[in-house]
């Protein structure tokens, strides 16, 4: 059986021999300022970004099987927190950036103490609950978030010293911005990965799988769905950071409830049940929200189509219809 | 080793479990017997901490684990499997028992290293031991229903109890299966020194394998001896009369 269990569960032998997807899309993308246009790396800083809050969401809906209807909460918290620490106390970057991780974190691990005490729709009504009490919140504090004018010009980072580097003197600012988000999202995005596929990730699956089975194999459930909630929300308030720089600004709505329901679209459009779905999501959203509303000013009606064909003829997403496919095709192969 | 006394639970006025006491002794097989509804699943979730009693005490080798939170109690040394199968479907055969032994072992608070290569050797010790060797890696959702039935006894016995619980262990398992479940049961209790009380109503298996019965009508226990006992308990021979008791 060890031979057997080796090849269902040995990923590291698949490893081995498999093409590193992952760093030849990263290289790809990484080129993007050098062999497309200033629209494309726009779109690619956009869709890096939302990449990394849709898969921070995909933490708690396809690992842990939690809904959370709030999670543009921690996006904006963490935009706030990063905006307001660069524009007004003059932090920089490199101090406000994971402050900001950390302040949606500890938001979330607040919010979702009395969000885990509940199940299934309740869960997902408090979370609701929780991210309108936080856009309230936003909306009406003038002082400190600039209420419902936002809190415009936040500055970029001091990225002087990308300039020194050989081949990004002549970019713009924006450029070497998406680079370094790009990176940060890389670094994030591969430690969510690790920690899907560690110990901790396979006690969130046994939760998503069969909560009242992980109690009974010694899983105190609650915490475990806190920890993947504060994590979630601390990823989510990393990627709200590097949004509120791209965007040249943070809003109320970041934190609005319209938000979480893109995200979500997001991840279920990709595939929540693959570690990558909901980047496949945000790329796919993304793109398709820019040539659709260059032709029509109906953008809502075309994603409620999408996502009613999604949902009757492709459950799994994009990347659960690829994998039907694929299997499919390999059947047909071995027949 | 294991002491149930005066345990009470009632639903908004009904009484599903009244006043019920009796002991499990160490390395002894006990079965709780009863007509349907008459408490028994109320009774195993009393014990596991899944329901809080109204009143009462359960006692886990003298340490008193009443309205402990399943995931204390099944640290303490008590594991269950359910009436209902109860496993992990979209995991393989072979994660659904790892992920216990992760659990078991404390490895939850790892965030770092890869899952995959933990506790193979504990595993497929446990895969000989319930007889699932072959299908490690299939999912356990597309086991056929006895199988997912060992996998569960997979999964309680990976945290390594001392007191195993089990409501209906062949509950839906055609002869042979029920046959092979209970041979199964008999040597792994007695290779791990368990303590076993199960719930079943197959008066063959019960009387086949249980060294002390309790027997619960409509909440209360009405016997409680050795086989011989509840066998010529003139109570219960009313209640379960036409079903073939003394068979």
């Amino acid at each position: 059986m060890s031979e057997q269990a080796e090849s269902a569960v040995g990923m590291p032998s698949r490893a081995g021999w498999q093409v590193p997807w992952t760093l030849i899309v990263f290289l790809m993308a990484l080129s993007l300022p050098w062999i497309g246009s200033r629209y494309d790396t726009f779109l690619g800083t956009q869709i890096a970004i939302y990449s990394l809050f849709a898969l921070s969401l995909n933490l708690l809906l396809g690992t842990t099987g939690l809904v959370s209807f709030g999670h543009a909460a921690y996006f904006g918290i963490g935009s706030y927190a990063c905006g307001i620490l660069m524009k007004i106390v003059a932090v920089p970057f490199w101090l406000a950036f994971p402050a900001a991780g950390l302040i949606a974190a500890l938001f979330a691990a607040g919010f979702g103490f009395f969000c885990v005490r509940l199940t299934k729709i309740y869960f997902a009504m408090l979370t609701l609950a929780f991210s309108q009490i936080v856009w309230a919140v936003c909306f009406k504090w003038n002082d400190l978030t600039g209420g419902d004018q936002g809190l415009p010009d936040v500055p970029f980072p001091d990225l002087g010293w990308m300039a020194a580097l050989p081949g990004f003197d002549r970019m713009r600012i924006a450029e070497q911005f998406y680079v370094l988000a790009l990176v940060l999202v890389a670094l994030s995005v591969a430690a969510l990965r690790r920690l899907t596929g560690s110990p901790f990730g396979r006690v969130l699956t046994t939760i998503r799988e069969n909560p009242e089975r992980a109690a009974f194999i010694g899983v105190n459930v609650r915490l475990y769905e806190l920890a993947a909630f504060t994590i979630a929300g601390g990823f989510a308030g990393l990627s709200g950071a590097l949004f509120g720089i791209f965007n040249r600004g943070v809003f109320a709505d970041f934190v609005f409830w319209s938000k979480s329901a893109d995200v979500m679209i997001m991840t279920i459009l990709g595939g929540m049940h693959h570690f990558w779905g909901p980047a496949v999501g945000a790329l796919v959203l993304t793109l398709l929200n820019q040539q659709i509303t260059a032709y029509t000013e109906f953008w809502p009606f075309v994603l409620g189509t999408i996502l009613i064909v999604l949902l009757f003829v492709f459950p799994g997403g994009i990347l659960g219809a690829l994998d039907v496919a694929l299997s499919r095709m390999s059947k047909r192969r071995d027949a | 080793m294991l002491e149930i006394s005066g345990l009470t639970k009632s639903f908004s006025g009904f009484v599903a479990v009244a006043d019920v006491s009796f002991t499990v002794d160490t390395r002894q097989i006990a079965a709780v017997i009863g007509p349907n509804g008459a408490g028994k699943s109320t009774l195993f979730n009393l014990i596991t901490g899944h329901l809080r009693p109204d009143s009462g005490r359960v006692l886990l080798d003298a340490r008193d684990i009443t309205g402990v939170a399943p995931h204390e109690t099944c640290r303490m040394g008590l594991g269950r499997s359910f009436q209902r199968t109860n496993i992990f479907p979209l995991l393989t055969v072979f994660e659904n028992l790892q992920s216990a032994f992760l659990v078991h072992y404390g490895r939850g608070r790892n965030f770092w290293s890869r899952s995959e290569s933990f506790y193979r050797d504990e595993v497929e010790a446990l895969l000989v031991s319930i007889g699932l060797r072959e299908q490690a890696l299939l999912l356990g959702g597309t086991l056929s229903y006895g199988n997912q039935k060992q996998l569960e006894l997979g999964l309680a016995l990976a945290i390594d109890p001392q007191v195993l619980l089990l409501d209906e262990p062949t509950a839906g398992m055609s002869a042979s299966e029920t046959h092979e479940t209970i041979r199964l049961l008999q040597r792994i209790a007695d290779e791990r020194g368990l303590t076993l009380l199960f719930t079943e109503h197959d008066m063959a298996v019960v009387f086949g394998i249980a060294q002390k019965i309790a027997v619960l009508h409509q909440g209360h226990l009405i016997a409680d001896g050795t086989t011989e006992e509840v066998r010529n308990d003139p109570e219960v021979r009313r209640v379960y009369l036409g079903h073939g008791l003394s068979q």
